[in-house]
């Protein structure tokens, strides 16, 4: 209903490519971090492009080949990696591509559809995640350039990354009108990574803490126009919200295929515990929230990819996604036992990885209020 | 005619690549009463193919010039030429026609030749076999119709000018074995990497034409088997061995097994 035959076709390439070009490294990346260069093979074969028009370099794809591509990343185990790219194809570009000049699209999409540039999204500070309005980086303009002051943490690709998109306020003070989202490159002077983050799960991908002190960025960094920071960043977050509920339940469904054939095939007390009607009652009820909120996710991705702007729903499918992601995979812990919690098995990565879906993009409380205010609560 | 390879002077080259729809090498293999295979089930095109592909398409990239697909199946097989489409092959022919049905090796030659003949291709490529039937067959005799040189099991390509060489997949490792062009070679599933597919390229292939025909507008009819299938019959299975149990005096019963083995 949703997917073509080109985007099934588009589905088998991605899914050999990952197969035999990726998923062999996993373990070592799982360890040591993907190296950059796995984004340039992205790049090559079109994977970071797949909606941006031909013109860029883009494949020219609508929505749901973004949404082939993260299915498939996640189908494949692979969150870390899976989350850079999403980062870099549907949260980093998007809002330069969108309001950003010809010339900046030409400088920073461009690269990053060739995966010669990896892109990083700043928002999240150690005094304001949730709180977008709290944030306290400070970019104050100086003639040409804004000198921008502040603390960035929990950004994905952050150390790694040839340039971030910095959320930013002209002013502490000032409200929704003093936002600014900044192109900050790497080696601009007062742009430092302070440190790497050691984090539960989404090992293979970098999450750091950036530094801005008296950092010089050129007025030509700015992305739409003065002011709109925060209106864009709003719009940015839908489109981010939205991959991370479709990934989420594609993650979800493997680890349900996974717990099924499990369960079919390991015999206790002289059947298979599949039999069991305790068993077999959690199998069902994780297979029919699956094939719910697919269904629903995959609705609200058909109005993204009309160009509606349906919040509610979005913000709906990105919390009912990662509950269920998290909740499949514990009770796919549960039903495994011991091998369940065995690093060796897919469960207990999936377990951990999907834990970030209920935090990152808007937690699920986030999500609730907004949800609330879409019902005018 | 000599065709120059060289793109500089601006000579541009024909390429026809022979692909085939057949069961998926992952699902077993299953045979109809009449001992042919069962073609009811997942297909997708020949792995072999894709290299052969890739390898039209390599050359095409270094000299210029048009890769075409040249199929025989039933309708359904446009799906394993449009696969080659998006990986970039120019456009298809499809053999299609219910006489063809259970072609044998010959018959399938035949009507390859008769669709490629009118292309008038510089360099026809096969794969050395194809995964399902495996007579490997058919690519000489598509030289034989077709009155081109042939050089076989081909794990490495290098054309210059008007000359093509290949390295020769041999048991101890290789020959080199050159001719002129228009030539056939049969290539090996080591002579390229296939590609992926971009979305690009798979959106393109939707618009580039696969041309069908039939037996009449070839000039060519069934005619009769020249191979048919009399019985099948399952490879002998390996027996098995025998277990001596101890009651003392298995040592020696076992230096007796194998002293009659002649192992010691």
């Amino acid at each position: 209903m949703y997917f073509t035959d080109a985007h099934e076709e588009l589905r088998l390439h991605i899914r050999k490519f990952l197969a035999s070009e990726v998923q062999p490294h996993l373990e070592e990346w799982e360890e040591k971090t993907f190296p950059d260069s796995i984004f340039k093979r992205f790049g090559e074969l079109g994977f970071l492009g797949l909606r941006y028009p031909p013109e860029y370099g883009g494949q020219g794809g609508d929505y749901f080949s973004a949404v082939v591509l993260s299915e498939e990343m996640a189908r494949a185990g692979l969150g870390g990696l899976g989350m850079a790219v999403d980062v870099q194809t549907e949260m980093a570009t998007p809002p330069v591509f969108k309001f950003g000049t010809e010339e900046q699209k030409r400088k920073w999409v461009v690269p990053a559809i060739r995966g010669e540039h990896i892109a990083a999204l700043a928002i999240t500070e150690p005094d304001a995640g949730s709180d977008v309005a709290g944030i306290t980086t400070v970019a104050k303009r100086d003639g040409d350039h804004f000198v921008v002051n502040g603390r960035k943490i929990f950004i994905t690709s952050g150390a790694r990354c040839q340039w971030a998109l910095v959320v930013t306020k002209s002013d502490r003070e000032r409200g929704h009108k003093g936002y600014n989202l900044l192109v900050i490159e790497k080696g601009t002077p007062g742009f430092q990574v302070t440190r790497t983050l050691k984090k539960l799960g989404m090992h293979s991908s970098d999450t750091a803490e950036l530094l801005f002190e008296d950092c010089r960025v050129p007025v030509a960094n700015l992305i739409g126009e003065e002011g709109d920071g925060f209106k864009n960043l709003m719009w940015e977050l839908q489109g981010e919200r939205m991959i991370a509920a479709a990934g989420a339940i594609a993650g979800a469904a493997r680890i349900f295929e996974y717990t099924m054939d499990y369960a079919q095939n390991r015999q206790a007390f002289g059947q298979p515990i599949s039999q069991f009607q305790v068993i077999k009652h959690r199998l069902v009820d994780m297979g029919t929230k699956i094939a719910a909120v697919q269904a629903f996710v995959y609705q609200t991705a058909a109005q993204w990819d009309k160009g509606e702007y349906p919040v509610r729903e979005i913000s709906q499918a990105k919390l009912l996604a990662t509950q269920v992601a998290c909740e499949v995979a514990d009770d796919a812990i549960q039903i495994l036992g011991g091998h369940g919690y065995m690093h060796e098995f897919p469960v207990e990565r999936a377990w951990r990885n999907a834990r970030l879906g209920r935090i990152g993009a808007g937690s699920d409380e986030i999500m609730k209020e907004i949800i609330a205010k879409t019902y005018g609560l | 005619m000599t065709i120059s390879w060289r793109s500089d002077n601006g000579c541009l080259v024909k390429i026809v690549v022979t692909v085939k729809q057949v069961p998926d090498p992952n699902s077993a293999t299953l045979l109809e009463s009449d001992n042919t295979l069962a073609r009811d089930r997942e297909v997708v095109l020949d792995p072999g193919d894709e290299c052969g592909i890739e390898e039209g398409l390599q050359l095409k990239e270094a000299h210029g010039g048009e890769v075409i697909l040249v199929s025989m199946g039933p309708e359904r097989a446009k799906d394993a030429i449009r696969k080659g489409l998006s990986m970039g092959a120019d456009r298809g022919v499809l053999i299609s026609d219910v006489q063809l049905a259970g072609a044998d090796a010959l018959l399938t030659a035949r009507a390859l030749a008769a669709a490629i003949k009118p292309e008038q291709p510089d360099l026809v490529i096969c794969a050395t076999e194809s995964y399902d039937g495996s007579t490997g067959m058919v690519p000489p005799m598509l030289a034989e119709l077709l009155g081109l040189p042939q050089l076989t099991i081909a794990k490495k390509v290098e054309v210059d000018g008007s000359t093509i060489k290949v390295h020769r997949q041999t048991a101890d490792g290789y020959q080199v074995v050159e001719a002129s062009t228009p030539a056939l070679i049969s290539v090996t599933a080591g002579i390229a990497e296939p590609r992926y597919a971009s979305l690009k390229g798979i959106m393109a292939a939707r618009s580039k034409e696969i041309k069908q025909v039939g037996l009449s507008d070839l000039g060519i009819e069934r005619g009769e088997p020249g191979e048919t299938i009399e019985g099948i019959a399952d490879a002998e299975a390996r027996k098995a061995g025998a277990i001596i149990e101890d009651d003392g005096t298995a040592v020696d019963r076992i230096i007796q097994v194998l002293a009659q083995a002649k192992v010691v």
